[in-house]
C-alpha cells in the first residue's frame, strides 16, 4: 500500500504524515510542482499553512499542479485524507462540501480532545476505535455549511467524526470534526491522527485511519 | 578643521556613538570616516554587536565540557547527544523591539534565533518562549501579552517548529519594559554541521531569501543600546516585520544546501544586516569580502546605501559558496522559489569593501570595524538604598485556605494553559512530554535517546539577592529537569539587565554572572552561548534582573519513564526530597502581602541541591517514583496543589507545617510520589480522594482549587 504525501511549500506535518502511514504501508513524498502522483493507492494532504495561507487557508494550494491530479484521482474513486490545512484544501477544492472558518476563539488552539466515531462504514474509519483522542492544532478549524446542507450530511452518514460533548475547540457545527464526500472516497479532518500514531508522543488512537484504507488502491 | 570634526561628532552621537569613540575611529583609521562608514561602525561598535561592556564578564563563564561541539562565538552553541547526533541550541531576546510592537516584536524574535539554528546546520525541533510584563491589572500589560503570545504563535505554529516551554513571570518592573526571550534547540549530523567563518578569496558571497527593504532599519541594534524614552511610538518603524512562510522556505534551502555539502560558511542576517554579518563571516576566517550593492535584490528602488548594509529585513542569509557549486547552489534556491543574488566575493584584503558598481562606497579594515571596539570595564557598586518599590498589598488573610487559593490565583503561578494552548507543541513529532505536563519539555530524537529542555529565572529573588537569585535560578532549571531524569549537557543564558553603565546595575550584572558562573562550575555544565539583553530600563526604574536560564540534558533511560508532575495513583505515597529549608524571603506570598525584597536571600547549599537533584534524577530513571515535580513559586503547598490539579487526585498530608514550610521558598526541594517501598526522601503523605488535606491547616475540595488556578482565563477571553 503506498501512501503518497503531499509536501507544499508551508506544509508543516508532511514529514508527521509520512512518519505516520509508513507504519501501515509506505509513504511517497509528492511534491507540490509536479503533475504525478507517482502510482501511490492514495494520497494524505497534509497539515501546515501552505504557501503562508496568507489569503484564505487552502485557497492558493487549491490551485497548485499537483491538485489537477488530485482532483482527476478523487474523481476516477481514489482514496483522499486532508489533514487539518489538508481539510481546508479540499474544501476549496469542492471536494469536500463546507467549509472551515476561524475558530470562535480568534485563537490557535493546540490541545488533544475526544472523538466520537460517528460512522465506522467507511473506508478510512473500519479500523478505528469508537472514541479516539487525538490532539487539534489550529486557527481556522470551525466547520461550517448551511443547515440544510448539513441535516443532509447527517442523513447521509458523511459526518464521520463529531468532537465528544463539551470537547469542541472551535465553535464548528454540530460538533463536526470529520466529513466524507457523497461518494465516500475523500474524507477530510481538523484533528491530527498523524500525531496520535504512538503512544510515547500521546495516543495511538489515530493510527486506525490510516489502517483502515489498506487495500484500498484503485 | 574643527568645524569638519563637530559635524562628525553630531552624525555620530545620532548614532550612538560617544566623541571618544569617534576620535578612536579617526584614529584607527588614519582619516575620516565617510557616512557609510560610520553608519556601519555605529552598529558594530553598539552594545549588540560588541558585547563592549559585558564581554570581561562573560569571559569569566566555564565554556569547556567533555560533550560540548560547539561554543560561545558561533550562531549557537551545540553538545554532543550520541550516535553522531548533536543538538544546536540559544537563546536570544527581542526585548525592545517586543516592546514597541508586540506582535512583529515576538514573531521576529523566534524568527531570529530559528535562523541562528538553522545556520549552524541543524534543524530546529523546538522553541521555548521566556516572557516578563507588568502586572496583569495594566490595560498595557494585557494588551502586549495578547499580542506576544499571538505573534510568537503566527511565527512557530507557521513554520512547523514546536513551542514546548518557557516561562511567564508579572511583576511591576517589567511595565515599561516587557521582555520576550526565544530559545531555540537544533538536532544535526555532526558531521553535517558549519561555521560562520569566511574561506578562500574568490570563493562567492551569495545572498539568498527575501529582498531587502526599509523594514527595521536600526531596529534590533539600536533598539537594543538605549534605554527607553519619550517617543518611542516614533520608534515602531524600526521593528521587523516577519514572514514566517519565507522563514520556512528560507531554512529548507539552508538545510537542503548543507546536506547537498555545498556551502563554505553560513550566516543568517540579524540586527544590523549585511552590516554586522558580513564582517563576522570575514573575521572569523581572518580574510576580506567585497560587497556590491548594486546586486543586492531590493524591495525599493531608491534606498540609500547604508540603508542597505544596516537594513533588518527578515528571512535573509548569506553563504560562502566554491565558484564551482554556485549552479547547483541557484538549483535548490530555485527548487524552493528563494531568490539567491551573488552580492560579493572573498578577498585576502582584511577589509570590508562596499562598492555600488565600480564606484567604492567604503573601505574599513575588520580590525577596526570588528576588533576596534573598545571594552569598557564596568563601575560596579551595590545601591545604598532599595532600588525597587514595594509590590502593593493584596492579600491581609492569615488563613492557610486562602493563601493557598490566592497563591493558585496569582499570576505568577496559576495555570498557563490559555497561552501555551495557542503554541503547536507537537509538530515534528518528538514531544514526549508536552507544556505542563511535566517540569521540563521531552523530546524524543531520531537514535532513540531524549533530551528535555527548560528555562528559568525568578527576576524577583535575582533583584532581592543577584548571586544567590541567580545560584536558585539555575538550580531551578536543573531541577526542572532532573523531574524527568536528565542531566544538563550544557547550558544557554540571556541576561536582561538595565543600564549597565550605572553602577548599581553594573553590581547586580557583575553578582550574578559570578553566580552563574559557580552555578556551572559545581554542577560541571558549560555555557555554550547566549545573548546580552542591557539598557531594559524606562522612565520609571530598571526591569528586576532576569539572567533567564536555559538548559538542554539527556535522560540516558526510556523516555516513557520521564515522570510527569501530575499524581498517577490512588494510595500512592507523597515523599519530598532534598534538604528543603524554606523561608519566606522575597516568595510569591511575601509579594501578594506588598512587603519591600528583603535585602539578600537565605544562603544556597548548592552541594546539598546538587545531592537532592541526583536522587531525583535516579529515582526517575529506574522507574521508582511515579510522579516529580520541583517546589518552586508558592513554596511546598502550591506545588502539592499542582501535582493534585493536573491529575485530578487529591492527596493528604498528616504533618502539621508552619507558614513558612507551607508556603516559603527556596532551592533544593521536590515532592514525589509512588509505592512507599520505593520512592526517595521523606513520605509526608497519601494521594487519593477529591480533596487537599494538610493537615489542620487545609482542607479544599480540588474544584476550588482548579477554579482559583485558571485566573488567567480572564485575561484571554
Amino acid at each position: 500500500m503506498k501512501f503518497g504525501v503531499i509536501t507544499f511549500p508551508g506544509s508543516c506535518d508532511d514529514l508527521d504524515a509520512q512518519l505516520a502511514v509508513a507504519r501501515v504501508g509506505t509513504a511517497v513524498p509528492l511534491w507540490h510542482a509536479d503533475h504525478d502522483l507517482q502510482g501511490v493507492d492514495a494520497v494524505i494532504i497534509p497539515g501546515g499553512f501552505s504557501y503562508g495561507d496568507y489569503l484564505r487557508p487552502g485557497a492558493v494550494a487549491r490551485f497548485a499542479p499537483i491538485m489537477t491530479e488530485v482532483i482527476e484521482f478523487a474523481h476516477a474513486g481514489g482514496h483522499v485524507m486532508g489533514i487539518c490545512n489538508g481539510f481546508q484544501v479540499l474544501c476549496e477544492a469542492r471536494l469536500l462540501p463546507g467549509a472551515l472558518l476561524t475558530n470562535t476563539s480568534l485563537r490557535f488552539v493546540c490541545r488533544q480532545v475526544s472523538l466520537e466515531l460517528v460512522n465506522p462504514d467507511t473506508a478510512f474509519t473500519r479500523e478505528a476505535p469508537a472514541r479516539l483522542s487525538i490532539p487539534v492544532k489550529h486557527t481556522t478549524g470551525r466547520y461550517y455549511a448551511p443547515e440544510p446542507d448539513l441535516d443532509r450530511l447527517e442523513a447521509n452518514r458523511q459526518v464521520v467524526l463529531r468532537y465528544a460533548p463539551g470537547e469542541n475547540p472551535n465553535g464548528s457545527a454540530r460538533d463536526i470534526a470529520g466529513v466524507i464526500n457523497e461518494a465516500g472516497n475523500v474524507f477530510g479532518l481538523m484533528p491530527h491522527p498523524e500525531h496520535a500514531v504512538d503512544a510515547l508522543t500521546g495516543s495511538t488512537d489515530g493510527l486506525g485511519l490510516f489502517a483502515s484504507l489498506r487495500g484500498c488502491g484503485l | 578643521m574643527k568645524v569638519a570634526v563637530s559635524a562628525l561628532h553630531a552624525a555620530a552621537r545620532e548614532l550612538g556613538l560617544t566623541d571618544a569613540e569617534t576620535d578612536l575611529i579617526v584614529e584607527l583609521l588614519g582619516r575620516e570616516p565617510n557616512t557609510v562608514e560610520l553608519a556601519m561602525l555605529s552598529v558594530l561598535w553598539s552594545e549588540h554587536c560588541s558585547y563592549k561592556h559585558s564581554k570581561p564578564l562573560l569571559q569569566t563563564l566555564p565554556t569547556h565540557g567533555p560533550r560540548l561541539l560547539m561554543g560561545p562565538g558561533e550562531n549557537a552553541g551545540a553538545v554532543d547527544v550520541g550516535d553522531g547526533w548533536t543538538v544546536a541550541f540559544k537563546i536570544e531576546s527581542h526585548n525592545h523591539p517586543s516592546a514597541v510592537e508586540p506582535f512583529e516584536g515576538a514573531a521576529t524574535g523566534v524568527g531570529g534565533i530559528l535562523r541562528d539554528i538553522f545556520a549552524v546546520g541543524a534543524r530546529p525541533i523546538a522553541v521555548l518562549d521566556s516572557l516578563r510584563f507588568g502586572e496583569p491589572g495594566s490595560e498595557r500589560t494585557r494588551y502586549l501579552l495578547d499580542r506576544v503570545v499571538a505573534g510568537i504563535g503566527h511565527y512557530g505554529n507557521s513554520i512547523g517548529v514546536p513551542t514546548v516551554g518557557g516561562e511567564v513571570y508579572f511583576e511591576g518592573p517589567y511595565e515599561h519594559n516587557c521582555l520576550v526571550n526565544a530559545m531555540c534547540i537544533g538536532l544535526a549530523r555532526a558531521d553535517r554541521m558549519i561555521r560562520s567563518a569566511a574561506a578562500g578569496p574568490g570563493n562567492l558571497l551569495v545572498l539568498f531569501g527575501s529582498s531587502t527593504g526599509r523594514d527595521g532599519i536600526g531596529g534590533a541594534s539600536v533598539l537594543a543600546s538605549a534605554e527607553f524614552g519619550e517617543g518611542d511610538e516614533g520608534k515602531r518603524p524600526t521593528v521587523q516585520i516577519g514572514d514566517p512562510f519565507a522563514e520556512k522556505k528560507l531554512m529548507e534551502v539552508s538545510l537542503e544546501l548543507l546536506e547537498r555539502d555545498l556551502l563554505v560558511a553560513l550566516q543568517d542576517l540579524g540586527a544590523a544586516g549585511l552590516t554586522s554579518s558580513v564582517p563576522e563571516m570575514a573575521s572569523k576566517g581572518g580574510v576580506g569580502i567585497d560587497i556590491d550593492l548594486a546586486k543586492v535584490p531590493l524591495r525599493e528602488a531608491d534606498m540609500r546605501p547604508q540603508e542597505i548594509m544596516v537594513s533588518e529585513s527578515q528571512e535573509r542569509m548569506v553563504a560562502i559558496v566554491e565558484p564551482p557549486k554556485l549552479e547547483r547552489v541557484l538549483a535548490v534556491c530555485a527548487h524552493w522559489e528563494v531568490a539567491a543574488s551573488v552580492i560579493g566575493e572573498v578577498t585576502q584584503t582584511g577589509c570590508i569593501r562596499v562598492l555600488s558598481g565600480e564606484e567604492l562606497l567604503a573601505d574599513l579594515p575588520l580590525d577596526v570595524l570588528v576588533d576596534g571596539c573598545p571594552i569598557y570595564e564596568l563601575t560596579a557598586a551595590k545601591p545604598s538604598q532599595p532600588l525597587y518599590s514595594s509590590p502593593p498589598r493584596q492579600l491581609d488573610s492569615t488563613d492557610p485556605n486562602s493563601i493557598l487559593l490566592a497563591l493558585l490565583a496569582s499570576p505568577n503561578i496559576a495555570d498557563r494553559r490559555y497561552l501555551y494552548e495557542q503554541y503547536d507543541s507537537i509538530v515534528q513529532s518528538r514531544t514526549v512530554r508536552r507544556p505542563a505536563s511535566a517540569d521540563a519539555a521531552v523530546l524524543v530524537l531520531p537514535n532513540g535517546r531524549a533530551i528535555a529542555t527548560a528555562t528559568d529565572c525568578n527576576g524577583r529573588r535575582v533583584a532581592a539577592d543577584p548571586y544567590r537569585g541567580t545560584l536558585e535560578s539555575v538550580l531551578e532549571c536543573a531541577a526542572n529537569l532532573a523531574c524527568v531524569g536528565a542531566e544538563p549537557l550544557g547550558l544557554t543564558n540571556n541576561l536582561n539587565f538595565g543600564n549597565p553603565e550605572k553602577p548599581h546595575i553594573a553590581w547586580q550584572l557583575t553578582e550574578s554572572v559570578r553566580a552563574l558562573g559557580d552555578a556551572c562550575r559545581a554542577m560541571e555544565i558549560p555555557v555554550v552561548g547566549g545573548n546580552v539583553s542591557l539598557y531594559n530600563e524606562s522612565a520609571e526604574g530598571p526591569i528586576y534582573p532576569t539572567p533567564v536560564i536555559g538548559l538542554v540534558g539527556e535522560l540516558l533511560s526510556e523516555p516513557s519513564r520521564a515522570a510527569c508532575i501530575a499524581f498517577a495513583h490512588e494510595g500512592d505515597a507523597v515523599a519530598v526530597v532534598g534538604a528543603f529549608e524554606p523561608s519566606l524571603a522575597a516568595s510569591e506570598l511575601a509579594k501578594l502581602r506588598g512587603e519591600p525584597l528583603p535585602d539578600e536571600l537565605p544562603e544556597v547549599d548548592v552541594g546539598a541541591a546538587c545531592v537532592a537533584l541526583a536522587m531525583v534524577r535516579a529515582a526517575v530513571r529506574t522507574g521508582a517514583v511515579h510522579s516529580a515535580h520541583d517546589i518552586a513559586e508558592g513554596g511546598f503547598a502550591v506545588a502539592l496543589a499542582e501535582c493534585c490539579l493536573a491529575a485530578g487526585l487529591g492527596a493528604t498530608v498528616e504533618t502539621e507545617l508552619s507558614e513558612t514550610k507551607l508556603f516559603g521558598e527556596g532551592p533544593g526541594g521536590f515532592i514525589v510520589s509512588g509505592p512507599a517501598d520505593q520512592i526517595p526522601g521523606r513520605i509526608v503523605g497519601t494521594v487519593g480522594g477529591e480533596r487537599l488535606r494538610i493537615a489542620a491547616a487545609i482542607d479544599i475540595p480540588l474544584d476550588r482549587l482548579g477554579e482559583a488556578h485558571s485566573a488567567l482565563a480572564a485575561l484571554f477571553d
